[in-house]
């Protein structure tokens, strides 16, 4: 599904991803950890070409994302992105959120488009929602409308960026619900978190980044019960 | 007092001509202010150094220098029979449009990065992106100080009196001289001004209250 060769990016002189590889395949569900500032954001947004890519590629679905030929627009409708800090749009209501990509992307009618934002609604829990304004929502709730705007284009693969880092502890328990929902139904799905819990009850596969290289990635199992390298030991040592 | 009443009448009419080279000429600013305040965010060099220049060139030089330099240079260079109320209209929107240009790339620049992220990551293009999402949100923030370049530049039009445009400073001048008396034209001819800017930033203060809820 996913492909990355040999995947290099540098900020000015600062190479913040020296060679990744790493294949992913069709509905497993990956989650990527690793401390603040070792590339695994950065390997996120890459891709979704969010970040240029420095040397490396990086294929999706068979088709190369540094392609000039390949439309990146369309390319990006195929993947979707959850954010940190949610990025709904402040002057659209929850249902507006949700249906500008498929009426202005894939030209939906206003019907069919939210006709399919209001069932994603209401498989988030938010059915009620749908006139409200991202500022009346709370954290959690915004989260999980962040989550339907990306599973409205019909995504083939969903790419979380910490998505409950900016929650307060008491609402991230619903959003790791959603995604664990979707991870049932077969969405294939590259999550960067720190939710170790999340990581090892849902993840198949977990890959561990330091200073811009996969340092060690296996299971959730052998990542969690029996980590090799000193670095995944010591990371693991502070957080668990 | 016979002097307040006799300057009204031309007073009235040069505030009209004053309102309208201001609103119009403010108008099409506004228009190309957003395109040269994009142009400055613009990837492509040839766009971002044309809207820089133009930027740069109009601030650093009196907007009474380009009125002349249109008036009578330009249209001197040209051939052209440009009149003088035409002249002053552009003189204002071009002038105008530059301030706008600063106003619209911090209004633009003012929106959260993640906002053009999330719009892009839906599969909008970047035209769509801006049109949008960051547009709608960039124009609120620049209500309060589009409303102050509307004020600035109704002031400027008094500089048209160079060229002798009936504007509310020239009417006033006019009077002032061909009665020698000139405490109270020169009083009224500021009233005048103050008839038009303080209603507007009444309105603009209540504008930027109602946005800020």
């Amino acid at each position: 599904m996913i492909t990355v060769t040999d995947l290099h990016k540098s900020f000015g002189s600062n190479e913040v991803l020296k060679g990744i590889n790493n294949k992913i395949a069709e509905k497993e569900v990956v989650c990527v950890i690793g401390a603040s500032g070792s590339g695994k954001s950065t390997f996120l947004r890459c891709l979704n070409a969010l970040e240029e890519i420095t040397s490396g590629s990086i294929t999706i679905s068979g088709e190369d994302l540094s392609n000039p030929s390949v439309d990146i627009n369309q390319m990006r409708s195929k993947v979707g992105m959850v954010f940190q800090h949610f990025n709904l749009f402040p002057h659209k209501t929850v249902l507006e959120n949700i249906t500008l990509g498929p009426l202005k992307v894939k030209k939906e009618t206003k019907d069919e488009a939210n006709e399919h934002a209001r069932a994603l609604l209401s498989k988030v829990g938010l059915e009620d929602k749908e006139n409200a304004y991202p500022k009346s929502l709370s954290g959690g709730q915004k989260q999980r409308v962040a989550i339907s705007r990306a599973l409205s284009m019909n995504p083939e693969v969903m790419l979380f960026d910490e998505p409950t880092s900016a929650l307060d502890p008491e609402l991230v328990g619903e959003v790791l619900a959603v995604m664990k929902n979707l991870a049932e139904e077969g969405m294939t799905m590259v999550v960067v978190t720190h939710e170790m819990g999340f990581a090892r009850e849902v993840g198949d596969r977990v890959i561990f980044i330091d200073e811009g290289a996969v340092v060690e990635e296996g299971t959730p199992e052998e990542i969690f019960q029996n980590p090799q390298s000193e670095r995944l030991k010591s990371f693991l040592g502070k957080i668990l | 007092m016979e002097y307040i009443i006799g300057v009204t009448p031309y007073l009235i009419k040069g505030i009209q001509l004053t309102f309208i080279i201001t609103v119009v000429g403010v108008f099409i600013g506004f228009i190309i202010g957003t395109f040269a305040g994009m142009g400055r965010l613009a990837k492509n060099k040839l766009v971002f150094w044309i809207s820089t220049i133009y930027v740069e060139v109009i601030r650093g030089t009196p907007i009474l220098v380009q009125i002349l330099f249109l008036y009578f240079g330009v249209s001197d260079l040209l051939n052209l029979d440009l009149d003088k109320i035409s002249a002053s209209i552009i003189a204002i929107a071009i002038n105008a449009g530059a301030y706008v240009a600063e106003i619209v790339r911090g209004g633009i620049q003012a929106i959260d990065k993640g906002q053009t992220e999330a719009g892009r990551s839906v599969g909008l293009t970047s035209a769509q992106t801006m049109r949008y999402i960051i547009w709608p949100q960039a124009f609120k923030q620049i209500i309060p100080p589009l409303g102050n370049q509307f004020i600035i530049s109704l002031k400027d039009t008094s500089l048209f009196s160079a060229i002798a445009v009936h504007e509310l400073l020239y009417m006033g001048k006019q009077y002032a001289a061909s009665t020698f008396t000139y405490f109270e034209p020169y009083l009224m001819v500021g009233i005048f001004y103050l008839i038009i800017t303080i209603p507007s930033s009444i309105i603009l203060r209540k504008v930027e209250r109602r946005l800020d809820v």
